[in-house]
């Protein structure tokens, strides 16, 4: 059992017992750490708000036999313009439950850490509505589930696509359409996030297409993941 | 695995918060050692507190009866509401002898993550006191932590279009701890909220 370090950053909390949390992070050498963070919630905690969820982080941990223990906590970035804007802050919550769904313990996946933190600077710097569905699809393409858009999935026909099947993995045409229906203008915006125009597309306002990309994420991953994304949306339920 | 009652009962104190399976153990046996009329003190402090204590029907506080010691005492400042996430902390604010007005408790915080939105609060609740009460001020006293600071900022945009003075409770640094030692959000948020000194 030794001592680490490590930068992550913080995905979600529980706490623990009187004063303390568990603290879950996706690192950059480690995947997924589980780890405690002792007295952190008393007022006094020199870990302050360096172990929220949202920080970015330089931490000394030691290993633990079932969790290991965080001794100290360095902040790179705690992502403030995020935390103080409710929706940034709703987008940021959806990208941290889907990375602690796919990120597993001892398993490292630079990409994915860098695809988060890409990400968090994109909306510290400005809001992206188009960030969440941008997200999710670019995540479901890099864990090797990159749908087919060019023709059907089924027939292979070029012509119309009028519908996507989140078992198929692909989008799919009049005769053999099943799965859920999507539009022209969520085809044309998906085929935009996973070719080479992600830039663009965060730099776009609000467009119509953008909830339906991400309900149509959400139900895509939820299908690899094999459990229930629950962050999308909570914010608008009133 | 125990006999019957034994296991019960470890499965009760399992489900408590911050009872881990070996703590309820040993609470268990605690309790098994324990002379018979102390716990059954306990048993009837459960018990007594499930039959006599509900809800405050105006600000979810706990209350004996109907409404709580707060809502009922006219003494109390109207016009002012103090939004906090749970009871206990109607008690911390209590403790500081700085706040005359009423409370409401939203019996949670916004948590997209645990899937916790703003429908599962009291929101329409406090809401619909801001008139029959002619409420002028309400105080976001949720916790600075990312769900108390979603919960403030969503109610924030609820309430200021309404027309009514909406605060949020200050971050700032603990008294009696070292500047070196606090983290940069909170030293950055105090250093926003300084104040002029008055000598
Ligand atoms: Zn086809
Ligand atoms: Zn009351």
């Amino acid at each position: 059992m030794g001592l680490y370090r490590e930068r992550g950053v913080v995905l979600r909390t529980i706490k623990l017992g009187e004063a303390d949390r568990i603290v879950t992070l996706v690192t950059e050498g480690r995947g997924k750490v589980r780890a405690v963070a002792k007295g952190v919630r008393r007022t006094k905690s020199r870990f302050g708000a360096r172990l929220e969820p949202l920080s970015h982080a330089a931490l000394l941990c030691y290993e633990g036999r079932s969790l290991d223990t965080i001794t100290q906590a360095e902040a790179i970035d705690h992502f403030r313009p995020v935390r103080e804007d409710l929706e940034r802050l709703g987008r940021a919550t959806c990208l941290l439950e889907v990375v602690d769904a796919v990120v597993q313990e001892g398993e490292a996946d630079p990409r994915l850490y860098q695809m988060l933190l890409g990400a968090l600077r994109t909306l510290a710097a400005n809001d992206a509505p188009l960030l969440v569905p941008a997200f999710f699809w670019r995540l479901l393409a890099q864990q090797g589930f990159r749908p087919v858009l060019e023709h059907c999935v089924a027939c292979g026909s070029g012509g119309a696509l009028v519908a996507f099947d989140v078992g198929e993995g692909g989008v799919l045409c009049p005769s053999c359409r099943h799965g859920t229906r999507i539009t022209a203008d969520a085809l044309g915006l998906l085929r935009r996030i996973l070719g080479g125009d992600l830039v663009a597309v965060l730099a776009e306002g609000p467009l119509p297409a953008g909830p339906e990309l991400e309900y149509l994420g959400t139900r895509a991953l939820e299908h690899h993941l094999e459990r229930r994304l629950r962050a999308v949306g909570v914010l608008d339920r009133a | 695995m125990y006999a019957g009652p034994v296991q019960d009962l470890i499965e009760e104190l399992g489900r408590l918060p911050g009872v881990g399976p070996k703590s309820a153990q040993r609470i268990a046996f605690h309790l098994l050692k324990l002379p018979k009329q102390d716990a059954l003190r306990l048993a009837r402090a459960v018990t007594e507190v499930k039959e006599r204590v509900t809800l405050c029907t105006r600000c979810f506080n706990v209350a004996e009866g109907d409404e709580c010691g707060v809502c009922v005492d006219s003494r109390r400042e109207s016009g002012v509401l103090c939004v906090v996430e749970e009871p206990r902390d109607i008690v911390a604010v209590e403790k500081t002898h700085e706040y005359r007005g009423r409370y409401h408790v939203l019996q949670g915080a916004i948590s997209p993550i645990e899937g916790i939105g703003p429908d599962q609060l009291k929101v329409r609740e406090l809401l619909a006191r801001l008139e029959p009460e002619e409420i002028s001020e309400v105080i976001l006293c949720t916790n600075p932590n990312i769900e108390g600071e979603a919960t403030a900022m969503y109610l924030a945009r609820l309430l200021r279009p309404l027309g009514l003075k909406v605060t949020r409770i200050a971050s700032g640094l603990p008294v009696g701890g070292d500047l070196e030692y606090a983290d940069e959000l909170t030293l950055g948020r105090a250093l926003e909220g300084r104040r002029e000194v008055e000598a």
